[in-house]
């Protein structure tokens, strides 16, 4: 055994779980920590605001199937850290958060940036610590790393009072023992021949896939298993990706502002196989008349998910892609039926539709010319509009290239996790879809961008309001619009440039492939700047409680 | 409907905190919850009486369930189960009152472990329904404080809640 720094055992535990970037930002009581990361060879990148080291480390891990990690210092550094971590928890994201402490000596006396960050973290992380003697480092970041990563993904908090990076320990990393922690992975065979029953009997299949079917990198044996139930496919806003959009069986997205044949198919379907999805109260509207004929199966990897929101009937807990695999040894190839016919005549009936126009720029056109321009691109979205026209018309086709605060719908996400992106895929062309409200709450991590050379596009969908909640104002508070006007500040191509980066924008609609092109060939962070319509509208949309069959289709 | 769960947990810093975090988060309701030691000194065992339905029972084990420091979690049906509580109770007496009170703590096979010229304290054990009796027939002479320990319970035979398999 090897003794070393409570510090240097921290950088050999992260060496150890093959660690390769660290999202952080120093303060007094990292001190010590910041010192050995110094001499050793992690790659550190400097953000300007501890919340967007949690979201590049949230953006690193939904890109790339590894840990994302986050460091930041103690009290106010933690606290920060607290929206990142949540939206972490909300979608299932493994990051492990690292925060600093003060001495072990001072915990609970108030001392100076003191934060009870544990207690503050406990009911949106999968698990905390809080490390009370150096000796127990190696254990912790060990089990850590195990339990952000196993069974459904979630963020782990570790804080690190500052005299335990300073304590020396005899190295050992000892291996996991968890008695009260058991993943799921075997199925249950006899309930696996049941839910093969039921599909293979059933006239109206639908399958319902989320976020959870990426996580297990599952979408092989998803698109197995439609193509041989000839069962439609509509997926979350987390699953989008996990079934190519431009398939005759995709439905696209369900839900609040899905697709109106996905609701209607859903509402259809005499059997919903739910897939990695929680049967959230975005997709589902109002529960008691959610897919009212259809007996469910729900697969999911966490026991406490199934049965929490809708009564299932065929229960299956498991990570999904066993579960798939398992199914598909049990079904048989399914004839194309009247009920694909069917959801064809919707499809052609009801498409995702808006308004062009000559003069304005339509948010939804630009969305449709980087598909055009970059249909591999890994896309990141902020929160609201944007989101919802970047859900419904990009044509997704690769899982982990949808990248959005789907739970928790964090206003600001969508730039530090970009950055976090194209960390962990530089190969891989990384856009931002942004509204102007979204990309000022964390717009100082420009400068992240720049210095580091991290060359993220942001494709700014501007309307000078808070489109989404001006929405809801126009349509159901009377067009009384208190307080989502934010103005034609700041001048983004401006902001831009003083930061470094390259600012383009576009006015017209005869301006965005343009602006599009010289963007995607800049090899700088790029923020682009269409403007849009203040009042064009997310369609079509189901009011919040009403009922999926309730959707409306609205005009622009 | 009232439920009792058993919950074996790591003995540990911070995981009533979880538990209790847990159902208030949930909107679970504690009735009452007891934590002792085992035979074990690395583990705890609590008794959870919980208020609702068979749905919110289900959630409320598989939430449990969750939670790394819990290593077991138990539904134990009343009908085979034997719970019991402890109160001490301070009950008002005088020379007129005492043998009264003494002749109610012998029928419900109470003790008397404190008396003084104005008062006595009041042992009692059993289930839930005698506590509330006891206390229920102690309440005409004054009861100045009470403390009860909330249930614990077990289930009856040789079937047994632990942390091993």
């Amino acid at each position: 055994m090897v003794r070393m720094t409570g510090a240097e055992a921290i950088i050999e535990c992260l060496r150890r779980e093959g660690v390769e970037v660290i999202f952080g930002l120093p303060g007094g009581v990292l001190l010590p920590l910041y010192d050995a990361l110094y001499s050793s060879e992690l790659r550190h990148i400097l953000v300007r605001h501890e919340q967007a080291a949690a979201h590049a480390a949230d953006g690193y891990a939904r890109a790339t199937g590894r840990v994302g990690v986050c460091l930041a210092t103690s009290g106010p550094g933690a606290t920060n850290l607290v929206t990142g971590i949540a939206t972490a928890y909300m979608d299932s994201v493994p990051i492990v958060a690292m925060t600093g402490q003060v001495n072990t000596g001072l915990i609970g006396k108030d001392a100076f940036q003191e934060a009870d960050i544990t207690g503050i973290t406990m009911p949106i992380t999968k698990h905390n610590y809080l490390i009370k003697s150096s000796r127990d480092i190696p254990r912790v970041f060990r089990e850590a790393f195990y339990i952000a990563r196993t069974g459904r993904p979630g963020p782990v908090l570790i804080d690190l009072p500052r005299d335990i990076t300073v304590d020396e320990l005899e190295f050992d990393y000892p291996e996991i023992n968890l008695p009260g922690y058991n993943p799921s992975t075997k199925v249950h065979q006899l309930q696996i021949r049941r839910a093969a029953e039921v599909l293979m009997a059933a006239e109206r299949p639908v399958i319902y896939a989320g976020g959870g079917v990426r996580y297990a990198d599952a979408h092989e044996e998803l698109f197995q298993l439609a193509t041989r139930l000839n069962a439609p496919v509509t997926t979350t806003l987390m699953g989008m990706g996990c079934f190519p959009t431009d398939h005759p069986l995709s439905l696209g997205m369900l839900g609040m502002h899905g697709t109106k044949y996905a609701n209607l198919a859903v509402q259809e379907a005499d059997v919903l196989l739910a897939v990695g999805a929680r049967f959230d109260d975005r997709v589902t509207g109002k529960i008691a008349s959610f897919a009212p004929k259809a007996r469910i199966i729900h697969i999911d990897v966490d026991a406490a998910e199934i049965g929490k929101n809708v009564r299932v009937d065929i229960p299956i807990v498991g990570d999904a892609k066993i579960a798939l695999t398992e199914l598909l040894k049990h079904v048989q190839q399914r004839p194309w039926t009247e009920w694909n016919e069917k959801i064809l005549m919707w499809k052609k009936e009801y498409p995702l539709r808006y308004t062009r126009d000559e003069n304005v720029i339509k948010p939804q056109f630009v969305i449709e010319k980087i598909c055009e321009l970059c249909p591999d691109a890994i896309i990141v979205t902020e929160v609201g509009q944007n989101q919802m026209w970047a859900a419904q018309f990009f044509k997704h086709k690769h899982p982990r290239k949808f990248i959005t605060s789907g739970g928790l719908g964090t206003m600001g996400y969508g730039f530090p996790a970009a950055i976090g992106a194209k960390v962990g895929r530089p190969e891989c062309e990384v856009i931002d879809i942004a509204g102007d409200g979204s990309f000022q709450m964390n717009i100082q991590e420009l400068a992240t961008a720049v210095v580091n050379d991290i060359p993220v596009k942001i494709a700014i969908l501007n309307n000078g309001v808070l489109g989404m909640v001006r929405q809801w104002q126009t349509l159901f508070f009377g067009r009384r619009y208190s307080h989502t006007t934010l103005g034609d500040v700041p001048d983004f191509v401006k902001v831009a440039e003083a930061y470094g980066a390259l600012g383009l924008r576009a006015t017209k609609p005869s301006e965005v492939e343009d602006v599009l092109k010289e963007g995607l060939a800049s090899d700088r962070p790029t923020v682009m700047d269409f403007i849009v319509h203040r009042d064009e509208k997310v369609s079509p949309m189901v009011p919040a409680g009403a009922s999926l069959s309730e959707i409306l289709e609205l005009d622009s | 409907m009232k439920h009792t769960i058993a919950v074996i947990v790591e003995n540990k810093p911070g995981v009533l905190t979880r538990i209790s975090g847990l159902f208030s988060r949930r909107g679970f309701n504690i009735e009452s919850l007891s934590v002792g030691a085992t035979d074990n000194p690395a583990y705890s065992r609590m008794t959870i009486s919980v208020e609702g339905d068979d749905v919110v029972l289900e959630q409320v084990v598989k939430q449990l369930s969750k939670l790394i420091n819990v290593i077991r979690v138990s539904r134990l049906d009343p009908e085979e189960s034997v719970e019991r509580e402890l109160a001490i109770i301070k009950v008002s007496a005088n020379k007129d009152t005492r043998s009264e009170i003494m002749q109610i703590v012998s029928v419900f096979r109470a003790r008397i472990i404190d008396v003084s010229p104005r008062s006595l304290i009041i042992e009692v054990t059993g289930d839930e329904k005698k506590v509330d009796a006891l206390q229920q027939m102690l309440r005409q002479f004054g009861i100045k404080e009470m403390a009860r320990t909330g249930k614990v319970s077990m289930v009856r035979g040789s079937k047994v809640v632990q942390a091993g398999p």
